[in-house]
């Protein structure tokens, strides 16, 4: 044996070995990271992507009752959707639900948020209390305002004729059905927006309202020009998730009007679902459910772009 | 911060007016509970209060059996959540590969489909599987939560890499880092998330309606429409104390875990 040899291979083998043994670490790090994401990965792919483009395949046909395709009709559900008056009526109601809830729900939490953010005894019942309707779940709720929306033995009706006015169809009655639904569906929703925009507040700095207060800032100056813009970031989350919520009411509808009076309250999800469910039209309820899916990407989008730029970050 | 004591009479003053807007309809509908028929029909103040309600609305209904089905289903679905997301949290934290912050992307892309919008092809996959009518068919498929992922991995994020490097060294695999540092070190997280996953699950309604067609996996929410479609008389007494029945369990775990919640749902949120 010479003496180079060795010389050489120690200089070389070593990068050899190293190449190769960061391949294989990658290898295994890869694969030990698909390892944890694997559960996840698995059950997004069947229950979440495969049946959206499930659901678009099926849009572009005719199924029988057991939703198996029978007749390829291209844009045929979308065109009909779109012409058909029971549809318009289901967007229509759709937005206007969308309109009323979502900033009342968010001024009232506002509201409330506002006042239990401050140092007082007892706050922490207060607290409580705003916070109590997000235990309360889609089924309870509707239960209690079928009760408070009752014609004859509603509470609603009972104090409208204590003060001498006439007693409303709440629920029957085509101009008020929606409204109705909405006022639950606020009520409903208020412990969580509620909860959210608290923790909101209580992020803000006290620092600057220390020196506010050293300046002699009054109490809704403090409010426009310390809350509120330090608020914008948890604002902008709750706006955005209290739309996507809207767009995807159903529970209420099915208790409290079960789509009626006329469709006034057919709200989109419950469209889906009736035209599957009892109609058995699983091609026009796919092209129904893909709007309701372009219409939640749009104001997911929304909210990731806008949400960096508009919004006011500490 | 002191406050003028006009100022303090205000804010109580709008404080509790508030609280009784809020709170009335569920504390209206717990006098109901307890009231009789004749009173509620007629309007008048409760004459009497009784458990009758609750008795006749566990004697009628298999509500015992409904609220058995609820705890089987949340707590797998939470117990599931739990594992999944911290799981993949681990991943997105802890190891570095080709390909993770597509996969990332993947777990936002997530957030905007929404259930309902695909939820006929997810009823036949159950269907096929013979899955209706199954605790799987109620559990499965919310197991996996973007939301749950990122909550976690917003914590896990806050743990030294130097914990990691020095376990590394001592040997210490990726598996029982997970489980024998991380996840003790997140409790607080995983306990929000714990009880925000039963939260939901609990309060479920769409879906269970759907995948149930009898009453042996029938969740409560479904039991209470039940209740209250069936209840020709219109005894509204039981109908609310089937309501009140709903509504305990989370009530319970709401007011146990308010600070919790709020600090984990503002964290989660908003970074």
């Amino acid at each position: 044996m010479n003496m180079s040899n060795p010389m050489i291979e120690s200089t070389e083998i070593p990068e050899i070995n190293y190449e190769s043994v960061k391949r294989k670490q990658r290898i295994r790090t890869f694969a030990k990271g698909m390892l944890f994401l694997l559960p996840s990965l698995l059950l997004f792919g069947v229950f979440l992507f495969y049946p959206l483009f499930k659901t678009l395949y099926l849009s572009f046909f005719l199924t029988n009752a057991r939703g198996e395709t029978t007749v390829f009709v291209g844009l045929q559900n979308y065109l009909g959707m779109f012409a058909s008056p029971i549809f318009h009526q289901s967007m229509k109601s759709t937005f206007l639900f969308v309109l009323y809830t979502v900033p009342t729900t968010i001024i009232i939490a506002l509201f409330l948020a506002v006042l239990a953010n401050e140092k007082l005894k007892g706050i922490g019942f207060f607290r409580t209390i705003f916070t109590s309707t997000m235990g309360i779940s889609v089924a309870a709720a509707s239960v209690f305002w079928l009760y408070l929306f009752h014609p004859s033995i509603g509470f609603i009706n009972g104090i409208l004729e204590m003060i001498g006015m006439e007693s409303i169809g709440w629920l029957t009655d085509p101009k008020w059905a929606l409204i109705a639904v909405a006022v639950t569906t606020i009520w409903m929703n208020l412990g969580f927006t509620f909860l959210v925009l608290l923790g909101g507040l209580q992020s803000i700095d006290s620092y600057l309202y220390e020196s506010a207060d050293i300046d002699g800032a009054s109490y809704f100056y403090k409010l426009r020009r310390i809350t509120i813009p330090m608020l914008s970031p948890t604002l902008f989350f709750v706006i955005t998730v209290t739309i996507i919520n809207a767009f995807q009411t159903f529970g209420q509808i099915d208790i409290l009007t079960q789509g009626g009076p006329q469709n006034t309250t057919n709200l989109i999800v419950y469209s889906i679902y009736r035209e599957a469910f009892t109609n058995y039209q699983f091609g026009t309820a796919s092209a129904q459910a893909i709007v309701l899916f372009v219409i939640i990407l749009i104001m997911t989008i929304i909210q990731f772009k806008l949400g960096e730029r508009k919004v006011h970050y500490q | 911060m002191t406050m003028p004591i006009s100022k303090k009479i205000l804010f109580y003053f709008l404080l509790s007016i508030s609280a009784l807007v809020v709170f009335a309809p569920a504390l209206l509908a717990f006098v109901m509970s307890f009231m009789d028929n004749k009173d509620i029909m007629t309007g008048s103040l409760p004459q009497s209060l009784s458990f009758d309600n609750y008795i006749k609305a566990f004697e009628q209904f298999p509500l015992l059996k409904y609220l058995l089905n609820s705890f089987i289903v949340a707590i797998a679905i939470t117990i599931g959540q739990l594992i999944l997301s911290s799981l993949a949290a681990y991943a997105f934290v802890f190891l570095e590969f080709k390909g993770r912050d597509l996969l990332f992307f993947l777990f936002i892309a997530t957030m905007m489909v929404p259930f309902e919008a695909s939820i006929i092809p997810n009823f036949h996959i159950i269907r096929d599987l013979g899955w209706i009518d199954q605790y799987p068919g109620l559990t499965v498929p919310f197991f996996a939560t973007a939301f749950g992922t990122f909550l976690l991995r917003q914590n896990f994020k806050q743990i030294p890499k130097e914990l990691r490097e020095a376990s590394q060294i001592a040997g210490m695999g990726d598996f029982k880092f997970y489980l024998k540092v991380v996840l003790p070190v997140a409790k607080t997280s995983l306990v929000t998330l714990g009880a925000y996953g039963f939260l939901t699950s609990w309060n479920m309604y769409l879906w269970p309606l759907l995948s149930t067609t009898n009453d042996t996996v029938r969740t409560v929410q479904i039991g209470l429409k039940q209740l209250q479609t069936q209840e020709q008389l219109n005894d509204w007494g039981v109908i609310m104390s089937g309501a009140i029945i709903v509504i305990i369990p989370t009530m319970i775990l709401l007011f146990l875990g308010q600070k919790q919640l709020q600090k984990g749902l503002t964290e989660g949120a908003i970074k």
